[in-house]
This record gives C-alpha cells, sequence and structure tokens, in this order.
C-alpha cells in the first residue's frame, strides 16, 4: 500500500539549518534518519508531517567515538554499527549485546539507537541499556545546546523530553573504569522481527555494586532502585537472587497486550533477572557465556 | 513537490522524479521496472523487499526513495548479470524455494553475510535470514545452500 499522506522533503546540511526549519515548522515537522519507525507511521497514517527533514545530510552525527572515558554514540549510528564497532565490543559489551538482539540485520542495517529511543516505546532494546549505563542524550535547540539524562527521557509511552525544535546529535555513555560485567535478557516469540515482551539490563560493577533496569513491563523502561538496593554490597547467592526476585512485582507493572499476558510477564521477569544476574556477574569474573549469547 | 533523484542500479546510472512520498520498493518495482523486490508486509518484518544499499541488506518498503540520491542499489537482477552465483546455483542444486517470493530477500541477505564473512557458521546463517521469512521449505534446505558455499566466497558476484 502506498503512503497516501503527501508531505515536503528537505535534507539539510547543518544541525543549525535543522533545527532553524524545525523552528519554523513546529510539530509539522518530523526528523528522520532511519526510517524504520517513521516510514510505517506515515503509511499507517499514524504521522501525518508536513515536511520530513532528513538529517543523514548533516556531518559529525555519525560514528562511535571514545573520548575521556566516554562513548559518544553520534544520532546516525546504525545498530549494525554498534554491533561492529571494536569500541563498543571491548568498552560496552552491553550495547553490542543489545544491538543483537534488536530485529534483523536488514532493520539493523537503517534503524539508529537515537530513533530508537526518541520512537520511545516501552519495548525498546536500547532503554533499559541506556538506563543501567546512565546515558546522557545530547540534544541541540533553538536555545543551544542541552544534556539530558537518561533517566528524564523517558516521559511516557512514545513521549520523550525533547522539545519539538530540539535534535538529538549523540547518545554519551561513561565508560565504566575497571572490570565490569553486564547482561541483556530479551524474552520474545521469536528471533527475527519480534519486540520485547519483556527485557532486563544489568550491569555488575567492582564492590558488588549493580544497576538493574526492565523494558517492556511499564509506561517506559524502568530502573529499579529497590533491587539495586538490595544488592548492593553483597555477593550474588542463591539466598540474595531469591530476595531480588521477591523485589520485582514492586519494581513493574506490566499489562497485557498483543505479545504476550500480563501474567505470562509477571511470571518470567524474576526468572530473566535471575539469568541476568549470574551472567553479569560471572562476566565480571571474567566468565560466564560470551556477549550475544541467547540468555533465556 | 517532485524531486529528481539518480541512482545506480544493478551497475546502471538511472534518474527518475519521484514524489517524497514514494518508497524505494515502489521506484524500483513501478518506475523502474525491477520486480525482484516483492511487496509482502510492507512493515519491514518478512524481507520480501530486500535490496542492498550501498552493500548493505535493507528494507526497500522502509526507505524513501528521495533520501537515496546518489547511492547504489543492487537487486537480484544485478547480482545474476553475469550468470548465476555460486550461492544463486546452491540454491537450485538443493531445491532451496518452492514458490519463489522470498528468495531474492534471502539470496540478497545471505549475499551481504557471505562478502563480510565468508565461512559463516549455521548459527550464523539462521541469524542473517531471520528477518526473511519463507512460507515454502521450512528453512532446511535454504541454510542448507548457504552452508554448502561457507568458506568458497560463493557471495560474491561473477565477472
Amino acid at each position: 500500500m502506498p503512503i497516501a499522506h503527501e508531505f515536503e522533503y528537505a535534507k539539510p546540511e547543518t544541525i543549525e539549518e535543522a533545527v532553524g526549519i524545525l523552528d519554523k515548522h513546529g510539530s509539522g515537522a518530523q526528523v528522520l534518519a532511519g526510517g524504520t519507525d517513521i516510514v510505517p507511521g506515515l503509511r499507517d497514517g499514524l504521522m501525518k508531517p508536513g515536511l520530513v527533514v532528513d538529517i543523514k545530510g548533516i556531518a559529525g552525527l555519525a560514528g562511535i567515538e571514545h573520548r575521556g572515558n566516554v562513548l559518544r554514540v553520534g544520532a546516525l549510528a546504525t545498530f549494525t554499527d554498534l554491533i561492529e564497532s571494536e569500541l563498543v565490543q571491548e568498552r560496552v559489551p552491553l550495547l553490542y549485546e543489545m544491538a543483537m538482539t534488536v530485529a534483523s540485520v536488514g532493520v539493523r542495517n537503517r534503524a539508529t539507537i537515537t530513533g530508537n529511543i526518541c520512537s520511545a516505546v516501552p519495548s525498546c532494546d536500547s532503554g533499559p541499556v541506556l538506563l543501567v549505563h546512565d546515558a546522557s542524550i545530547d540534544v541541540t535547540g533553538p536555545d543551544g545546546k542541552r544534556v539530558i539524562p537518561i533517566a528524564e527521557w523517558f516521559t511516557g509511552p512514545k513521549t520523550t523530553a525533547l522539545g519539538s525544535a530540539e535534535i538529538v546529535t549523540s547518545v554519551s555513555l561513561p565508560v565504566p573504569q575497571g572490570d565490569h560485567g553486564a547482561a541483556y535478557v530479551k524474552l520474545g516469540r521469536y528471533r527475527g522481527e519480534d519486540l520485547a515482551q519483556a527485557s532486563v539490563a544489568v550491569l555488575a560493577l567492582p564492590d558488588n555494586e549493580y544497576r538493574v533496569a526492565f523494558g517492556a513491563v511499564a509506561p517506559t523502561p524502568v530502573c529499579a532502585p529497590g533491587i539495586e538496593k538490595l544488592l548492593r554490597g553483597k555477593v550474588i547467592d542463591d539466598a540474595l537472587i531469591d530476595d531480588a526476585k521477591k523485589l520485582v512485582a514492586k519494581e513493574t507493572a506490566p499489562i497485557a497486550d498483543i505479545r504476550a499476558s500480563r501474567e505470562y510477564r509477571e511470571h518470567m521477569l524474576p526468572i530473566m533477572l535471575e539469568r541476568g544476574l549470574r551472567a553479569a556477574a560471572a562476566r565480571l569474573g571474567g566468565k560466564g557465556p560470551q556477549y550475544g549469547a541467547t540468555l533465556i | 513537490m517532485k524531486r529528481s533523484i539518480t541512482l545506480n542500479v544493478n551497475g546502471e546510472g538511472r534518474s527518475v522524479d519521484v514524489e517524497p512520498n514514494e518508497t524505494l520498493l515502489e521506484v524500483l518495482r513501478e518506475r523502474l521496472g525491477i520486480k525482484s523486490p516483492k511487496i509482502g508486509c510492507e512493515r519491514g518484518d518478512c524481507g520480501s523487499c530486500t535490496v542492498l544499499l550501498d552493500g548493505r541488506s535493507v528494507r526497500s518498503c522502509l526507505i524513501l526513495a528521495v533520501e537515496l540520491d546518489g547511492h547504489e542499489i543492487v537487486t537480484i537482477e544485478g547480482l545474476s548479470k553475469n550468470g548465476l552465483t555460486e550461492l544463486q546455483q546452491a540454491f537450485i542444486d538443493n531445491n532451496s524455494f518452492q514458490c519463489g517470493f522470498c528468495a531474492p530477500g534471502i539470496m540478497l541477505a545471505a549475499t551481504e553475510l557471505l562478502a563480510r564473512n565468508p565461512s559463516p557458521t549455521e548459527d550464523e546463517v539462521k541469524e542473517a535470514i531471520s528477518g526473511n521469512l519463507c512460507r515454502c521449505t521450512g528453512y532446511e534446505p535454504i541454510v542448507k545452500a548457504v552452508l554448502e558455499v561457507s568458506g568458497k566466497g560463493g557471495g560474491r558476484q561473477n565477472g
């Protein structure tokens, strides 16, 4: 079915030009990068912009770089770019593990991690991973640059803290210093083009410090501060994992939808947390499954 | 407003005037007469519209043609321009398709895999084609065909 909605197309070459266009058109303009969410949105009539602003012509938005203990992922970096980046594999392997679970190669070759968090569906794979890594979102708007912490980014299903004339230029992650272990556990119906029924990201840092976040089980990706507090300073063992699993219901609020029932999500989440904690703790110790291995 | 774009399609420069709301899939099929990319789900789930964009497999249903001025597209017609590739021959030898609807997409996805990883494992083959749905063969003969050329440079284009 062709796209019935008609719109104009602009391809600015600088951020300033792009922001100027967005400022002028307000909510009538839609930013386009990989297009894997935008084109279906246009086709389904969920989006009806008067103008589509393609940011792929803007220099400086591509690439992944590591500078001053920060991994900067440009707004145009695709999931394939993350998977193929040695920087990512070595410094923030959780990003690699997450990216390997996103859709399929043909989508990952085009879809960007920035687009994933701008679409901000509750099941977005990037959300929990960026939460445990304390990422921040670098944006530019008519009033200049600002940085939005990932914890303040998601404001509801498909809504974010990004202003209508603002553009995300990059996602920045502080690179954990010293050893760390992490795991992304994604529950889906099959490998390939599926969204998460539920997901868990775990980051294990030295001195028994843990970060935990969930996806697809609340209106936005969510951190689990109660679980993090319970685990803090303790060595992971069977009893501690049992206690952590009991807290999952307090940290999440799953619903029933087309992909899974509420009861199934509630049943699987503690199991996924256990798998994630065990994998992350083992990887911190230099053991455990390779990053990218199927954990559930 | 129509815009004029120039694409390199299967080695030939093609200029076409497109509306911003025309997808690459529509332009290839309806404007340039290239029918191997199929209209399947039109939301990126089935992989039947797969083409190679600058050497990477992409969903042509999820790309606006207007985005692609100056880029290079290869479809199955371009792949076999100078005769079948080893991979295509392996598909025939293994009876790897029945209705053929998924075949162009799967062969392009496998071609990209072999270009980047000439000796993929069975798991890697399955991962590479996991976004290409086949409703006939059950995938076994497809995976077998790709594995048959694994390590032989079968993804290379002839000529």
